[in-house]
């Protein structure tokens, strides 16, 4: 049986105009490719029967000549998405077994294009974590490995599920949501592009919602071209998201052939993190050098606020994450563990539902908004929002892109994680300022660190900058010619 | 319960305290669809039957706001004169309740759309009073927990989660019991008016929490208790009058009021403490994230105000200085929607703006009708006489075809059987004799039948008068025209 899955999307898309082969041989290699890489832990459901419907119906468009933009692609959805009569967990013990009545307009918009959804992708819990190791259906392996080395890596979080796939070549792109990096960071760890759009481009009705004002659904892709593409079907204004926003969609393909000449390129020294590695450095220089060669030209940019971002980042995603995950409450649907009173209910149920992670985050976002420490906590770290806000703008008055590393290590060994909470979200230092801020920002697999892992680079623009975030990723991705490692 | 015996009941409560109360009234909105979805707000429907994917906190709903529920919003703030925010803010006030689906009510804590306004109503003495409005925001209104259905278990209905409230608060600007109701009365009128709440009570369309404290005058404010979601203004003064009670006789033992919750037990007449303010929660406000904030033009607010109806306050001023009403009837006329309606209408019927015919209709509408719907312990809207029918009975007496005496059995007639004045004078030929020479003849007659009261009244005796007005109405069955009697009486008995 021939392997579609090194195809890229341009291939497939030839290939079936061309009707060299059908969309149901190609999902059936990925299919197969599936459960070839079942020990990575990728998917928590796998949709072999709905693929295969899907690519059935694609092919029929195809042969009547009325293909769609996206039919027969096949694409991963994150565990976090909304699909209607397929389960959809958040990878949390609390919604096992829950079957939406409803469909996420996110994918809804990728099957109207005809793409075929080969399952739900394995994550955090309720996205809450940088390696994918909080998921209560175990954590995911990075398809990354090292020659020589036994070891195994995280594919990053919480998008990991999606990443690996992808990175897998188990689909070839994948849906993703990021609140301080969780498409980002992943895709980093595992060698492949993901990006995070400008707030609001794409619809959170039917996301599980983990902090709402930072929740953003992107693409998890091989290139940065497909990434355009993805985007390019699942963004618009949602008239069912009130925080949608309502103003015409770029054409991000055709944007993306723009000449880079002329592009400014800010360089924030304040990005240069402790414990940033000399290998990172480095490759942020060579990324800097490479934008330089295309006819960018770069400058020093400061963002003097960076630093408050995470700890910002910390006080209003776990207090949005308290009241949003107070509907877990055993009474409507989803876990319940019964108790001698209502509360003994609640309680038995949320223990029993939420795994550490969540239960961490519950707990201090409940104490930041408590009484007494709400100015302290909470109204402080808005502060500190607008002020990063603000100073993005003012950067962004001088350049138009923002060149950073994705995050300061690469992925680690199972075992070889941060253990304490801290250190762990010090991973998301890089990627969240572009959350706080609500811009949009891409990272692309641009070389590897020492070991060998994937590094990846990251291109943060101004608000409803998607299309310059894009076309500049797409530079650092020709420049890089990125290999994927494959030490097996 | 009277007037006088609320009020005397009242003085005996407080003794020398003062009363302070402030009220929030939580009205529902009058409008299709719940405040953030698409779901039907109808009443009385089956249960669950109308909850949306966003009213039940599905995983990954979101709420949108309903623009109507705004507009409502906005109508009542203008109603109340009140300052209307172009910017607010939905924030989320999180517990934990088996009815409360997302484990929050969303609400407008720290800016709300509507600010100080204000609503006049008269105090005991029937001098007029101004109760200072502090806000009025939206909110959500939870589902409801059924208690009864199982030993064991407890059963929710979510159709009314998601419902748009307003809370409207007062100022601490009322004194006693009767202030309270008078202001609940009024704001009921006024948002029925409005069209903005139906302010059905039993319904729960419209429920009252209670801040009320005792001090002595002039001092600061005391300690309050809040007894809540009191559903009528009945139950209303029955738990301010126990509460002052409670309060005074704490107070006169040297004690000191608890600040806390309380319920009002309405087959007891008493409150009950439900929390205190250590056990109050804490409710973790901050701005829902899912709602950017509410930012309307000054546009959208005119638009709203130039549909406004004309308000009880302005009906009212009408109704004295243009058309002559007395202020206290002006008032009754004005108290509720259906009323000015009817009475409208039956301008309308009567077809002229002639003080003496208003003040007449007027009167007509206050005694007779009032006294007939209460009789029957009828609503207006149940009336057997139409405005139309009264405005032409009315008609009737000020075009002298028949007398305000004979009206009233005219009027009975017309109640019993809902039939037209005119064809039931007709019929029973109560027209009234306006004809000066046949009362002349009648009089001529009775006079000299009656030689030696003639002598007498002519010697002196006037008030032998009323003795001839009796006995010629007598004769006319009470047909004649009375001023008619007294004129042609006057001329004859005195020769002139």
């Amino acid at each position: 049986m021939t392997d579609f899955t090194t195809l890229s999307l341009t291939d497939l898309k030839n290939g079936y105009e061309k009707k060299d082969f059908t969309c149901r041989e190609v999902v059936t290699s990925y299919l197969a490719r599936m459960e070839a890489t079942k020990a990575l832990n990728a998917y928590v459901l796998e949709t072999p029967d709905i693929a295969l419907a899907a690519a059935d119906r694609s092919d029929a468009r195809i042969q009547k000549q009325e293909a769609l933009s996206l039919d027969g692609i096949p694409v991963a959805v994150k565990d976090l998405f909304c699909t209607k009569d397929v389960p959809t967990t958040a990878c949390s013990k609390m919604l096992e077994g829950y079957k939406p009545k409803y469909e996420s307009t996110v994918t809804q918009k990728l099957w109207d294009a005809g793409a075929v959804m080969l399952g739900k992708t394995n994550m955090d819990e309720f996205a809450m974590g940088s390696t994918n190791m909080t998921s209560a259906f175990g954590p995911v392996i990075n398809p990354v490995t090292l020659p020589g080395d036994a070891r195994r890596f995280v594919p990053g979080g919480s998008s990991g599920g999606s990443a690996a796939a992808v990175a897998a070549r188990a689909a070839l792109m994948a849906t993703g949501s990021d609140t301080g990096g969780s498409i980002r960071q992943p895709a980093a760890f595992c060698g492949i592009v993901g990006m995070k759009p400008t707030y609001g481009l794409c619809s959170r009705y039917g996301m599980v919602a983990f902090a709402s004002s930072l929740d953003q659904a992107g693409p998890l892709t091989r290139t940065v071209a497909d990434a355009a593409l993805m985007l390019q079907i699942t963004a618009g204004h949602d008239p069912k998201d009130a925080t949608s926003l309502n103003r015409p969609v770029p054409d991000f393909v055709g944007e993306l052939s723009a000449p880079l000449k002329g592009l400014r390129v800010g360089i924030p020294h304040e990005y240069q993190v402790e414990g940033l590695g000399a290998d990172i450095v480095a490759l942020w220089e060579k990324g800097r050098a490479w934008l330089v060669e295309q006819g960018a030209t770069c400058v020093e940019v400061s963002l003097p606020h960076t630093k408050y971002a995470l700890p910002a980042y910390y006080v209003l995603a776990p207090a949005e994450a308290s009241s949003n995950l107070a509907r877990y409450d055993g009474v409507r649907y989803g876990l319940r563990v019964e108790g001698a009173t209502l509360d003994e209910m609640y309680e038995n149920t949320r223990a029993e539902g939420f795994g550490d992670e969540v239960t961490r985050r519950v707990l201090m976002g409940t104490y930041v908004l408590s009484a007494g420490f709400y100015d302290a906590y909470y109204r402080k770290a808005q502060r500190v929002r607008r002020v990063i806000s603000d100073e993005f703008r003012g950067v962004f008055e001088n350049v138009d892109v923002i060149l950073a590393p994705t995050t300061p290590t690469p992925s680690f060994a199972f075992g070889e994680e941060p253990k304490d909470p801290i250190s762990m979200y010090m991973n998301d230092v890089l990627t969240v300022p572009a959350n706080i801020a609500g811009l949009p920002a891409i990272s692309v697999p641009a070389g590897l660190s020492k070991e060998g892992l994937p590094l990846g680079l990251q291109i943060i623009g101004p608000a409803f900058g998607d299309s310059v975030v894009l076309r500049a990723g797409l530079a650092v991705e020709r420049a890089a010619n990125f290999v994927f490692p494959q030490g097996e | 319960m009277s007037a006088n015996t609320f009020s005397a009941a009242h003085m005996n409560a407080a003794g020398p305290w003062e009363v302070v109360i402030g009220l929030e009234v939580h009205a529902q909105v009058v409008s299709e669809s719940k405040l953030f979805s698409g779901a039907s707000t109808q009443f009385g429907a089956l249960p669950n039957s109308q909850v949306s994917l966003v009213d039940a906190a599905l995983p990954g709903m979101l709420p949108v706001v309903n623009m109507f529920c705004v507009e409502q919003a906005v109508r009542t703030g203008l109603g109340l004169g009140a300052q209307i925010n172009l910017f607010s803010v939905f924030d989320r006030k999180n517990y934990f309740y088996a009815d409360l689906p997302q484990g929050y009510q969303i609400s407008q804590l720290y800016h709300p759309i509507v600010g100080e306004g204000h609503l006049d109503i008269e105090d005991t003495n029937s001098n007029p009073k101004r109760v200072g409005i502090e806000r009025l925001h939206l909110e959500q209104d939870a589902g409801k927990s059924i208690h009864d259905q199982h030993p064991a278990k407890s059963h929710i209905d979510l159709n009314r989660s998601g419902i748009a409230l307003m809370e409207i608060v007062s100022r601490p600007d009322m004194r006693c019991a009767e202030e309270a109701q008078a202001y609940v009365k009024k704001l009921r009128a006024l948002l029925r008016c409005l069209g903005t709440c139906d302010g059905n009570m039993e319904q729960g369309s419209m429920r009252a929490d209670i801040n009320i404290s005792l001090r002595k005058p002039g001092q600061e404010l005391g300690t309050r208790a809040e007894i809540k979601n009191v559903n009528s203004v009945r139950f209303m003064g029955q738990a301010i009058l126990y509460e002052i009670s409670r309060q005074r006789e704490i107070l006169e033992d040297g004690g000191q009021v608890v600040q806390e919750t309380r319920l009002f037990d309405a087959a007891k007449g008493v409150t009950r403490s439900m929390r205190s303010k250590e056990d109050a929660h804490d409710y973790r406000y901050f701005p829902d994230p899912d709602l950017p904030p509410l930012v309307l033009t000054q546009a959208f607010v005119d638009d709203i105000a130039k549909g406004l109806p004309e308000l009880p306050d302005a009906k009212k001023n009408r109704f004295v200085e243009s058309l002559g009403i007395a202020p206290y009837d002006a008032g009754v006329l004005t108290s509720e929607g259906e009323i000015s309606d009817f009475f409208e209408a039956a301008l309308a019927a009567l077809g002229t703006q002639d003080a003496t015919a208003c003040k007449m209709l007027a009167n007509w509408t206050i005694t007779e009708l009032f006294g007939a719907l209460n009789r029957e312990s009828l609503e207006i809207g149940a009336s057997r006489v139409s405005p139309e029918a009264l405005a032409e009975l009315v008609g009737l007496i000020t075009k002298d075809v028949i007398s305000g005496k004979i009206a009233k059995d005219v009027f009975a007639i017309m109640w019993e059987t809902g039939g037209s004045p005119s064809k039931i004078v007709e019929e029973k030929g109560l027209q009234q004799v306006s004809d000066p020479s046949a009362i002349e003849g009648v009089i001529e007659a009775i006079m000299e039948a009656n030689p030696q009261m003639v002598a007498d009244y002519r010697s002196g005796k006037d008030k032998l008068f009323g003795f001839f007005v009796g006995q010629v109405m007598k004769q006319m069955a009470g047909k004649a025209n009375p001023a008619l009697v007294n004129e042609v009486l006057l001329s004859k008995l005195n020769n002139i």
